[in-house]
């Protein structure tokens, strides 16, 4: 029997700590590391910042982590992954090549996976909106009645548009979007030689990339519960890596020495995260079903992954549009001591009338006590304790930044107008870079691969 | 070094009965557009048919009445000791334009930890 594919996580999210991912490229024995940066609405956000500047719209760190991981990845063979290419992929890809550079590093080979912005064929063509809840607006709404507020429109390209980049081999994968999972079944697919219509061996290869795709999610982070649930030197906690057979099945675990953990709970967590229906979690290149999916604790810190399925592939690819919908406004003061949660609900109370005073009541807002009910609103623990501080929180949705601005003059005010000791007063307005869904059809999306190459 | 040491998180020790949801399920939850997911995870698997018997999706939506303006979905996986919950209209339009602060709804998965546990069901063995 082949030695196990060893793939890790180097980021979650595209802030995510390097540190971590240089333990991992050094220590980890990896043949591919994977770095998942980009959230629903960072591309939209990219798109805007690549419109101020052709060559930016890539993630911001990526210099810092390439320059973290980039010797270790290269000295010991380890493949990279990543869609931090964003908006601007090949961007991404000129500027791992400074890097290398710099780094004074023999060579460095990268593919740039493109073909993901499919917004020029949205601009001709009108898709029905698939977001939201299945609300009435959704099923009303289309792109075209977005006409003119569009920034980005990406396509979540599947494991199959990175194999022949992956067929080339390269140090370093850069993309744009791309489904979160297939980012670690592409490499899995390229190793195994899983065909196209494998739905069994797909579906387990998702189930891998999704427990991995969070990073330290599945490895001891985002699940402390002191004194319910114990997680071990948070402070020092490792990404994950996943030990992977020939056919799909896999153990979950972390390097020796880090600290979090890896178990039953923290791969449950993990795997149901996000999905909607554990027995078709749509992906481009398969329906995974995680409705039978395994987790054996397997040693320490180990976790073996079995009984993942799959069946055929949507029809269709998702898309995420990025939309302008005008600016939230927004204002905050605290108030400590006796009577503080009086005074910061006499402070809503004053708010709400000014709203109405200065004609802007009709506005969408929330009016609410952080440290009372601002996370949970009415379903707020009802706890008889009195808080020591409250910070009142007022947000509204405004067409125009003026408007928005607004808000914010109206919170700072209680200072001299409001109830007794408020402080800390907070203000701000940003642009609201929604995003919407639709679907495209798949022959509508054509993934490209360019080769970028620095020599020394 | 650093000058404080990180605390262990140990709390104090459970001798009593369980109280709250808290005391025997681990909670996350995340967002898809403007529905909220919910898994809420037996500590120790053994308490997941009593868990299933009683956290039903009418029981999950009355916790979350005010918040989740749609239906509210179940789907139990036995062997994973999990219970997986779908909320319908539960994000103020999705994280990217809510209000919330809170716009993920990333914070929602404890407020059904609060809930009390029924003494029949989970009293004292």
């Amino acid at each position: 029997m082949s030695r196990p594919f060893r793939i890790g996580a180097g980021a979650g999210y595209s802030g995510d700590r390097i540190e971590p991912a240089r333990d991992l490229a050094e220590r980890g024995q990896l043949d591919v590391l994977v770095f998942e940066c980009l959230a629903e609405r960072t591309i939209a956000l990219a798109q805007a910042r690549r419109q101020q500047d052709p060559e930016a719209g890539f993630d911001p760190l990526l210099r810092e982590r390439l320059r973290a991981v980039l010797p270790a990845c290269l000295a010991r063979g380890v493949r990279i992954v990543t869609n931090m290419g964003a908006a601007n992929p090949l961007a991404a890809g000129r500027a791992a090549l400074d890097v290398a550079r710099e780094l004074g590093l023999p060579r460095l080979r990268v593919a740039v996976v493109t073909g993901d912005d499919v917004l020029p064929w949205l601009a001709e063509n009108d898709r029905p909106l698939i977001d939201g809840d299945g609300g009435a607006a959704a099923a009303t709404a289309s792109t075209a009645s977005l006409a003119g507020r569009i920034v980005s429109a990406n396509a979540y390209l599947g494991a199959e548009a990175l194999l022949p980049a992956l067929a080339g081999a390269p140090d370093l994968v850069i993309t744009g979007r791309v489904a979160d999972p297939a980012l670690f079944l592409a490499p899995l697919v390229h190793h195994f030689g899983w065909a196209a219509d494998d739905w069994l061996r797909l579906g387990r290869g998702i189930a891998v990339g999704h427990l991995l795709e969070c990073a330290a999610q599945v490895s001891g982070g985002y699940i402390a519960e002191p004194g319910r649930f114990d997680v071990p030197r948070l402070e020092d906690v490792g990404f994950p890596l996943a030990e992977v057979g020939a056919d799909g099945d896999a153990v979950i675990t972390k390097l020796a020495g880090t600290g979090g953990r890896v178990d039953r709970l923290t791969c449950t967590a993990q795997l149901l995260y996000e999905i909607e229906d554990p027995a078709s979690y749509l992906q481009p290149d398969v329906t995974a079903d995680f409705s039978r999916v395994q987790l054996r604790e397997a040693g320490a810190d180990r976790v073996a992954v079995s009984g993942a399925a799959g069946r055929a592939r949507p029809a269709e690819l998702k898309v995420s549009v990025g939309v302008r919908e005008g600016f939230i406004g927004e204002g905050q003061i605290s108030y400590g001591g006796p009577g503080a949660r009086a005074r910061g609900e006499l402070s809503l109370a004053l708010l709400e009338h000014r709203l109405r005073v200065i004609g802007l009541d009709r506005l969408e807002h929330r009016a609410e006590l952080i440290g009372v009910n601002a996370m949970h609103g009415a379903a707020a623990w009802d706890v008889a304790a009195e808080p020591a501080e409250v910070r009142v929180r007022l947000a509204a949705s405004c067409a125009t930044r003026a408007e928005a601005e607004r808000i914010g003059q109206e919170v700072e005010a209680l200072y001299l107008n409001g109830p007794a000791a408020g402080g800390g007063v907070t203000q701000g307005v940003r642009e609201v870079l929604a995003v919407a869904s639709c679907l495209v059809p798949r022959e509508m999306v054509r993934p490209a691969v360019q080769w970028l190459e620095w020599q020394r | 070094m650093s000058a404080a040491p990180i605390p262990s998180a140990r709390g104090a020790t459970q001798s009593r009965a369980p109280r709250l949801l808290a005391d025997i399920a681990i909670a996350r939850s995340g967002d898809k557009g403007n529905r909220a997911t919910l898994s809420v995870i037996a500590l120790d698997p053994a308490d997941y048919p009593r868990l299933e018997r009683w956290l039903t999706a009418e029981r999950v939506a009355a916790a979350y009445r005010g918040v989740v303006h749609g239906a509210v979905k179940r789907h139990a996986l036995p062997h994973l000791a999990a219970l997986h919950f779908v909320m319908d209209a539960a994000l103020a339009g999705g994280v990217t334009r809510s209000l919330a602060l809170d716009a993920h709804g990333k914070t929602l998965s404890s407020a059904v930890l609060a809930l009390p546990l029924p003494g029949d069901e989970f009293g004292a063995p």
